[in-house]
């Protein structure tokens, strides 16, 4: 076979090599400034969250010297006193510094009860003076407390001393390094049960929301162009209001002497109030009011796009309606109804604002834990290595979605 | 009267106004929570729920102290021009990078568009709980906690996705000839695209800014985890007010908001078909 002589020359091609690549500079050149922003102002933040999660430097900056005494110790006896008299004195110092508090936090989450311990061994170290805790110190400290007597307490402030670590990650499905260095499940399973109810709940959500905006999108879409724009009106509007608008809505609605209350005792349904606020069932009902929009548009928009007069076929030629619409409608409808279906399911997977308003004890997300180890506890760490997870689980749902649905089906409004 | 076709029994046209009905509650389901709180909020009494008077119309039982209450204070005052001012400013930011990046990103020649489009699309994804974590970790060595330009950027980089989204609708009716036509002509690159290319793409461009001035407007658990008490805004100001101490003034604010949303969806929708008329896909 023959080139195909296109009657460019050598010279020719390579001025369009050029002027190709000349196009590309120019158009990537136009993205530049918003890829510098956005890796900045998000990507670098989450990848600090990412190394955040296995990356502890607290202890190892606190007391550098009593972990490289330790760093020689086996593990099976009580260290000498010479890391013992090191110990003291960097306690003694952090009293002073105001930052035995950290300490005693970070050893308390290796090996719990020692916050106390190590909070009062603290202060009764801070009257001894210099000179005296230099000579004495393994005693002081063994006086202070049995606890420093025991090899654990040292294993565990070893453990606790690391810089990198994967221990936030087995917290975070509920396991524990044992003394022996196995890993076993611990005495109590918190966050695995919370990561299974977050999804039942999403679940829940994303099966109501598709119970109740199917047949509105179905109506809407196959009504008049007039009554569907009228119609649309009361979707977009729940949908541009504040988040924290509808949220107050359904407290006023749900609480004990709220608007439901009274209505369903006026009417003589219930004597006494029933207690539907601060729960999990306000939290789904909240959320799949919020939610509800974000399933009923891309149907909508797919669902405008089918041509009702097959399903009037099909019936005319005597089908049941219902078989019509499993046979013919739903096939069409479904990439609206998987996009939308995936889209509720991710979104609400990751909320937080609802369920810490109206979820009480009972309706919390993962989310709700993950602002707890962050502005309560302060084990970012373990903040840091819940959020990890939550993101991996966000990802591997998005890649799906990505996969069967398209990310072209995004639209707005 | 509605017309149905000769072929359909008593049951089908029996589904068909049941689907109509079904359909109707739900829109009154998605509505009615925002309408009860309306009126709730001229109760006379400092309650969330409707008084006997209400009940009665009693007109006594009405009245807008709780809106003078918000009027005058010096909290929500605060929040009113924090949520403003980072509003606007986030929005700017993210408007101007992100239209210049959806000018980039529906070339032809774009090298690596679905990496970067799914990069840049990123923060609407990813939790707002985690963004906040990171962004918290990640600000604090910077000391922008605290700080307005650190909400600001944190807001801007989450209303980004939506102004690539609606600006990039908005090109792909956009003729790439009247660009290379510019050019052809003699201008500049840049003349072209003030010229010629942000004419004609404004109205993508303004809806893709409310997008992210709503997106900011809105937000409250950046500005949980990243605020000072100076950088309060008004949904802050709600959260904790709902937590705290509940009172009406959440309800007056709550109404003030719905009518703004109201205002903001007219003009988008006003915008949406000022684009398709101009041949974007809106």
């Amino acid at each position: 076979m023959t080139s195909l002589d296109t009657g460019l020359s050598r010279a020719d091609a390579q001025n369009a090599a050029r002027e190709v690549r000349k196009r590309k500079v120019q158009a990537f050149l136009f993205v530049v400034p918003l890829l510098v922003f956005v890796v900045l102002a998000f990507v670098a933040p989450i990848a600090t969250m990412l190394y955040r999660s296995v990356h502890n430097p607290t202890v190892a900056n606190l007391v550098p010297e009593t972990l490289a005494a330790l760093s020689d110790w086996s593990g099976e006896t009580l260290p000498d006193d010479a890391v013992l008299t090191q110990f003291a004195v960097d306690l003694k110092r952090m009293a002073n510094d105001r930052t035995s508090g950290q300490i005693a936090d970070e050893i308390n989450r290796a090996l719990p009860g020692m916050s106390s311990v190590v909070k009062a061994t603290a202060r009764s170290l801070r009257r001894v003076d210099d000179a005296d805790l230099a000579t004495n110190g393994a005693a002081l400290l063994l006086a202070a407390n049995d606890r420093w007597a025991e090899p654990d307490t040292w294993r565990a402030l070893k453990a606790a001393g690391r810089v990198y670590t994967a221990d936030y990650y087995l917290t975070s499905v509920d396991l524990e390094h044992t003394a022996g260095g196995g890993i076993v499940q611990r005495d109590t399973q918190i966050y695995k049960k919370l990561y299974v109810k977050t999804l039942r709940m999403a679940l829940i959500i994303t099966l109501l929301t598709i119970l109740l905006g199917y047949p509105l999108a179905f109506y809407m879409a196959h009504a008049s162009d007039g009554l569907a724009n009228f119609l649309m009106v009361f979707v977009l509007l729940p949908f541009w209001t504040s988040l924290l608008v509808r949220t107050t809505a359904w407290i006023a609605l749900l609480q004990t002497n709220g608007v439901v209350n009274s209505t369903l005792m006026a009417t003589g349904i219930t004597d006494a109030p029933i207690e539907m606020l601060y729960t999990e069932f306000s939290t789904i009902i909240a959320m799949t009011h919020i939610l509800l929009p974000f399933m009923v548009l891309p149907l909508y928009a797919v669902m405008r796009g089918i041509d009702s007069s097959f399903m009037r076929a099909a019936i005319s030629m005597g089908s049941r309606p219902l078989g019509a619409w499993y046979k013919i409608y739903l096939p069409m409808s479904l990439p609206g109804l998987s996009a939308g279906a995936l889209l509720v399911f991710i979104i609400s997977v990751g909320y937080y604002i609802t369920p810490a308003l109206v979820g009480g004890t009972d309706g919390q997300m993962i989310s709700n834990i993950i602002a707890f180890h962050m502005r309560e506890s302060n084990n970012w760490e373990l903040a840091a290595a819940l959020g990890s997870l939550l993101l991996l689980l966000i990802l591997l749902l998005y890649w799906l979605f990505d996969r069967f649905v398209g990310t072209d089906n995004i639209k707005l409004g | 009267m509605k017309r149905f076709p000769a072929y359909y029994t008593f049951r089908h046209i029996a589904g068909h106004y049941g689907l109509r009905l079904f359909a109707f509650l739900v829109l009154i389901f998605l509505m009615l929570p925002i309408l009860v709180i309306m009126p709730l909020s001229f109760n006379a009494e400092p309650f969330f729920t409707f008084t006997d008077g209400m009940l009665a119309l009693d007109p006594d039982a009405y009245s807008t102290r709780w809106y003078q209450e918000f009027a005058d204070d010096p909290n929500w005052r605060l929040a009113i021009w924090n949520s403003f001012a980072i509003g606007i400013a986030s929005a700017l930011i993210a408007t101007t990078l992100g239209t210049l990046a959806a000018v980039g990103l529906s070339s032809p020649w774009m090298p690596y568009k679905r990496l970067i489009t799914a990069l840049l699309l990123s923060p609407m994804i990813v939790p707002l709980i985690i963004i906040a974590a990171g962004m918290f970790f990640f600000y604090t060595r910077f000391n922008l906690v605290g700080t307005y330009p650190g909400l600001i950027i944190a807001h801007a980089a989450l209303g980004v996705p939506f102004v690539i989204i609606t600006v990039t609708a908005t090109l792909s009716g956009f003729d790439r000839s009247l660009f290379i036509a510019g050019l052809s002509l003699g201008a500049r690159p840049v003349k072209v695209f003030w010229d010629v290319v942000i004419p004609l793409i404004r109205p993508g461009v303004i809806s893709g800014g409310l997008f992210a001035f709503v997106t900011s407007f809105d937000e409250v658990v950046l500005v949980l985890f990243l605020a000072g008490p100076e950088q309060r805004t008004i949904p802050r100001q709600m959260f904790s007010g709902l937590r705290e101490q509940i009172n009406p003034t959440i309800l007056a604010v709550a109404t003030l908001l719905v009518v703004l949303s109201a205002a903001l969806l007219f003009t988008l929708e006003a915008l949406r078909r000022r684009s398709v008329r101009m041949g974007g896909s809106g």
